[in-house]
């Protein structure tokens, strides 16, 4: 008796918000001088402050407003004259200090939105997500859960604490609720996230790496009737690490709540943890009392007040804005909407931009990147960027086909040997052995031979029935292992046979 | 040589008259004398001090250039914390820790040759007026082994009185430097806050809380207060500005043409007789030494103490969430399956003592969702109040005065059972701690009534610490001109001292 | 008039994480009657158009550049631990959520 989502959506109308947070790419953590580089050995990235020993205090790494106000800006939001840090109580053996320092009433940016389009079969349509704040804070350490059968914290017999993590300055965005946007909430949830991502990276604030966790994803739904003004009772759904989860979530947790509405049932105001195998969430542990945070102004720092001058002096070093970027490349390139979208999907815009700003026509950059790179990639499982051909290559690779030294066909093959490791594109060349074969004479002899073996089909030829040549050509082509350029063998082929060279293959 | 003052002790040393080394056995021999009727330490670091004292010989006879203050003897509130010296800040629940840091008071005492001999009692967590709420047992006043020696750092001023050093550090959250000073017959300064790095002091209040200098005379508090006084990085609420000339004040001592209000609101009603007359007795000798006396009220400093037992407690209950039994400091009930919540549950009831938990739960409950606005959201406005009354009162004085506490020395357990009494005794410090501004107190006189100290304080607007100084140094030379010797000659001997 | 129950102490101790008898919640119920009347009249003179001070010198925007400095060695992070393991901090099984 589950549910469709078909009819989800005809009786119900979902009410998004989205709560992202984004770990910043700063060299020292967010109150100390502790390195935040990822993968140290256990307690290594430790201090005073970030352990929260007795006596030690906490100054503000001042990369981390920066870069918090370019994300404010990036965001189109209003940076507050004011602002300053909270304390979050509760008691938590992960954090170090039992609080959290947080911002609580005077977030350093308020009142922002993005826009973001999705692809749907009704056209691009675009939704405006309204963003409340944006806000600083500190993470917490990562804990190991040691014993019981799952390894998980539930049932373990202890935990082992790693606290250079505790202290990695984050960013936290938080939208307002994001109504009407129908069957499309998901979508729209993961498109916000995507794009969100995007201007986080061209902001060179963040590894935006989800699946490492230094962007992070918590998705907040409800439903209500059709027509109906009251809001229904949210979950909040955590634990959300990769654009594809966003969407299945926020659809997941739809269909759960639209159960429970349909039986009568209440919908609990709780967490809920994203399981990545199942794409259902499970109830977090319902809390017997509700938290009480005791938010009250960090008394150990002063309130930052950025002034005029250095928010325009960011303001100056924004990038463009990837929509912007977008909207101009396209045009730039001429990108029909489909393969545009088809670009975006495969996260190829900066590899491919990359190419054609080294020289490549762009038209054969996108081509190479999203044809044979992307079928390797598939094959293999793995990001086009993570392959080890790089855009030098591929403008290398395109240049090469223009200059006639090489067939497409042996540029794929040189495409192969980079990807699988054998160098760069002349490397691959030179030990492969892959060069067309321009000699005419040589060209001319094994036109020779391919005559000579069907004597009948050069008749044809010679008689106008010029589609024959083919197999000449293909003769002639097998005779030189592909090396030879085929519109050269047909001009002297039909040249050679005293026929026009009217078609061009 | 142990009963002279630093500035002396500094002077003999320079003269080659003794060593450091031997001024350093000389407060150890007179510790192990004392102490035990005193208890004004918690751990004496003998082999530590000596070798520090025999670094700045080694110094000083190589012709190396020291501090004033090189090769003097200090006693350090257990609060300060010492790299790799027990730190409990007179807490169960720290008990054997030894932290891997030094604080940058000590980092500053250090560079200074200062030599550290060990760590003072104090109320737990610096919550108290007594120290009495020391989880390791009270310290007693030197001038009446039955009476307590103030709160929160009664074990600094003790050891002061005692002749244990010539020098100590304190720290005043609502006046416990000024309030010890004044019932111990000693001096005691609490800078404008930010004034001097909180980096390494184990926080109670910590918009409240400063470091400040303990000595026997105000030329030596002002010595103290250089070394440890200056612009710190690791502190975000330290100012970045020069330090007041605060050495060059007390060597002056001038308050021709100066200002001072007597706060109305802080003499009166509920003020020892005793205490009252030699306040009196004190604006005539300023008065003779040329400044002028004049009469400001700061009406709102009635609400001052509910204010300070509001935004205080708020404080400490979010600042002592860490001792959790999770990373450092005692663990109590880890056994069978018990949780990481129980073991919290547990270790903090048995490592707290009962001030601490009450302080934490009034905290907790002046922060909940619900009763902010009406407790810390209010207290905070006091604050606003108290600051502006201090405003007013500076635009026609330099400086504020008042005796420092409303009584002298009561006897240990006296008030034990009562809190609000308790609290009273701050009732003259807070405001300055409220306002952030600078606050010392410096012996004024036996009450007549039961020939116990009274202290005087003197209050200047943030960052003009030197005019308490000017202040306090004039007010101390005439009284000592008054009394031909210095108030503490007149302590009672010890048992066991010469 | 009782302002404190003994369930709401229970309460603000849950929140606090300190364990308490019965006896001294009622103990403790009793004393924070007394101090929070005397404290509460801080509320006498709050007034709406009295801005609230929560530093008491205003200074703002103090932040250190973003440079790695030196980190505790994990014996030194790790010296005052009740128990450690593989240079980790142990602790007991902790029943919360699932990070
Ligand atoms: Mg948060
Ligand atoms: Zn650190």
């Amino acid at each position: 008796m589950t549910l469709t989502y078909e009819d989800v959506i005809a009786k119900y109308e979902p009410v998004l918000g989205l709560e992202v947070h984004v770990e910043l790419n700063t060299h020292s953590k967010m109150f100390c001088g502790c390195s935040t580089d990822f993968g140290g050995e256990p307690n290594t990235q430790t201090c005073p402050v970030c352990l929260g020993m007795p006596g030690a205090l906490p100054v503000v790494n001042e990369k981390a407003i920066e870069s918090s106000i370019l994300i404010g800006l990036a965001l189109n939001c209003s940076i507050a004259p004011f602002s300053r840090f909270s304390r979050k109580n509760y008691f938590y053996p992960d954090m170090p200090k039992n609080f959290q320092i947080s911002q609580y009433d005077e977030p350093i940016c308020v009142n922002g939105y993005l826009d973001v389009e999705i692809d749907t079969e009704e056209g691009i349509k675009k939704f405006r997500v309204e963003i409340e704040r944006v806000h600083m804070e500190e993470d917490t350490g990562k804990s190991l859960h040691v014993g019981g059968a799952t390894g998980r914290i539930h049932g373990a017999d202890y935990s082992l604490l790693d606290y250079n993590r505790a202290g990695i300055p984050l960013v936290e965005i938080v939208t307002k609720i994001v109504p009407g946007t129908g069957k499309y909430a998901p979508e729209v949830a993961k498109a916000y996230v995507a794009q969100l991502r995007d201007i986080l990276r061209s902001l060179g604030v963040s590894d935006v790496r989800m699946e490492q966790g230094s962007l992070r994803c918590d998705a907040n739904v409800s439903l209500r009737l059709i027509g109906a003004e009251q809001l229904g009772t949210r979950s909040e759904t955590k634990n959300v690490n990769s654009l594809r989860s966003v969407e299945r979530a926020v659809r997941g947790e739809m269909i759960r709540h639209a159960e429970l509405l349909n039986k009568g049932e209440r919908v609990v105001q709780e967490t809920r943890h994203f399981q990545e195998d199942t794409g259902l969430t499970r109830s977090g542990r319902s809390k017997e009392q509700a938290e009480d945070y005791r938010y009250f102004p960090e008394p150990d720092l002063v309130p930052v007040a950025p002034d005029a001058a250095w928010i325009e002096k960011l303001r100056e070093s924004l990038p463009e804005h990837p929509s912007l970027r977008r909207a101009r490349l396209q045009e730039q390139w001429a990108v029909p909407d489909k393969e545009m979208a088809a670009m975006l999907n495969a996260d190829a815009l900066d590899i491919v931009e990359e190419t054609v700003l080294l020289g490549a026509d762009p038209t054969r950059a996108r081509g190479w990147w999203l044809g044979e790179i992307s079928r390797i990639a598939n094959e293999s499982g793995v990001a086009i960027v993570e392959l080890a051909i790089t855009p030098k290559d591929v403008a290398q690779i395109v240049a090469l086909v223009a200059k006639g030294d090489l067939t497409d066909k042996l540029a794929r093959q040189v495409v192969e040997g980079v990807i699988a490791g054998e160098g760069t594109p002349q490397q691959v060349i030179d030990s492969r052995g892959l060069k067309v074969v321009s000699d005419e004479s040589a060209l001319m002899a094994a036109i020779e031979r391919a005559i000579a073996a069907q004597p009948e089909t050069a008749e044809k030829i010679r008689n106008g029935h010029i589609p024959a040549a083919g197999a000449l050509i293909g003769a002639v082509m097998k005779d030189t292992k592909g090396q030879a350029d085929a519109a050269r063998v047909r001009e002297l082929l039909l040249a050679h046979l005293g026929q026009p060279n009217t078609i061009n293959p | 040589m142990i009963t002279r003052s630093a500035h002396e002790m500094s002077a003999a040393m320079v003269k080659g008259e003794v060593t450091s080394e031997q001024l350093t056995q000389l407060h150890l021999n007179r510790i192990s004398a004392v102490d035990q009727q005193v208890h004004a330490f918690l751990h004496v670091d003998t082999e530590g001090a000596l070798a520090q004292a025999r670094a700045v010989d080694a110094a000083r006879s190589s012709g190396e250039k020291v501090g004033p203050l090189a090769g003097v003897p200090l006693a350090l509130k257990d609060v300060m914390v010492q790299k790799g010296i027990p730190t409990t800040a007179g807490s169960k629940i720290l008990e054997g820790w030894r932290p891997p840091y030094d604080s940058t008071v000590v980092s500053k005492l250090k560079t200074a040759g200062v030599v550290i001999l060990g760590k003072t009692n104090m109320d737990e967590f610096a919550m108290g007026s007594s120290t009495e709420n020391s989880a390791y047992g009270p310290t007693h006043n030197p001038w009446d082994l039955t009476r307590i020696p103030g709160g929160s750092g009664g074990g600094s001023s003790a050891s002061l009185a005692a002749f244990e050093a010539p020098l100590a550090i304190g720290t005043d959250t609502g006046g416990s430097i000024r309030q010890p000073a004044a019932v111990t017959g000693t001096v005691g300064v609490k800078p404008t806050y930010g004034g001097v790095s909180r980096y390494g002091l184990i926080a109670f209040s910590s918009s409240l809380d400063q470091a400040g200098p303990c000595a026997r005379t105000v030329l030596d508090a002002a010595l103290l207060h250089e070394v440890i006084a200056g612009h710190d990085a690791h502190d975000a609420t330290s100012i970045n500005a020069p330090v007041p000339e605060v050495v060059k004040a007390a060597r002056s001592g001038d308050v021709k043409g100066m200002k001072i209000g007597v706060v109305k609101e802080l003499n009166g009603d509920g003020y020892q007789a005793g205490v009252r007359s030699r306040f009196e007795e004190s604006l005539e000798l300023l008065a003779k030494a040329g400044a002028e006396i004049v009469e400001v009220s700061c009406p709102n400093f009635e609400y001052a103490l509910a204010a300070y037992y509001l935004i205080a407690p708020s404080e400490c209950s979010s600042n002592l969430a860490r001792f959790d039994a999770m990373r450092y400091g005692i663990r109590v009930g880890d056994e069978g399956a018990a949780s990481a919540e129980s073991v919290m549950n547990l270790t903090r009831e048995v490592g707290f003592g009962r001030e601490v938990k009450r302080r934490i739960i009034l905290g907790t409950y002046a922060l909940s969702s619900g009763y902010f606005d009406a407790y810390y959201g209010s207290a905070q406005k006091v604050r606003t109040l108290i600051m502006q009354d201090f405003t007013k009162a500076f635009a026609s004085a330099d400086v504020l005065v008042s005796p420092t506490c409303p009584t002298t020395a009561f006897k240990i357990g006296e008030k034990a059972n009562d809190p609000l009494a308790m609290y009273l005794n701050d009732i003259a410090t807070i405001p300055v701690n409220m306002a952030g501004i600078g606050g010392m107190s410096l012996p004024c006189g036996l009450a007549p009534e039961d020939g116990l100290p009274v202290g005087f304080q003197i209050m200047a607007p943030a960052m003009q610490d030197q005019r308490m100084y000017s202040v306090g140094a004039a007010l101390e030379a005439a009284l000592l001109t008054q009394w031909g010797s210095p108030l503490l000659s007149k302590i009672p001997a010890l048992a066991g001292s010469k | 008039m009782s302002q404190l129950s003994r369930s709401d102490v229970a309460n603000l101790a849950r929140l606090a994480r300190i364990d308490m008898t019965d006896a001294e919640l009622d103990h403790l119920a009793t004393e924070m009657d007394v101090i929070l009347a005397a404290v509460a009249r801080v509320q006498e003179v709050a007034t709406p158009e009295i801005a609230p001070t929560s530093h008491p010198i205003p200074i703002h925007n103090v932040t250190r550049p973003d440079v790695v400095s030196a980190s505790l060695t994990p014996e030194a992070a790790l010296s005052g631990a009740p128990a450690q393991e593989d240079n980790r901090f142990r602790v007991p099984q902790i029943l919360g959520e699932e990070a």
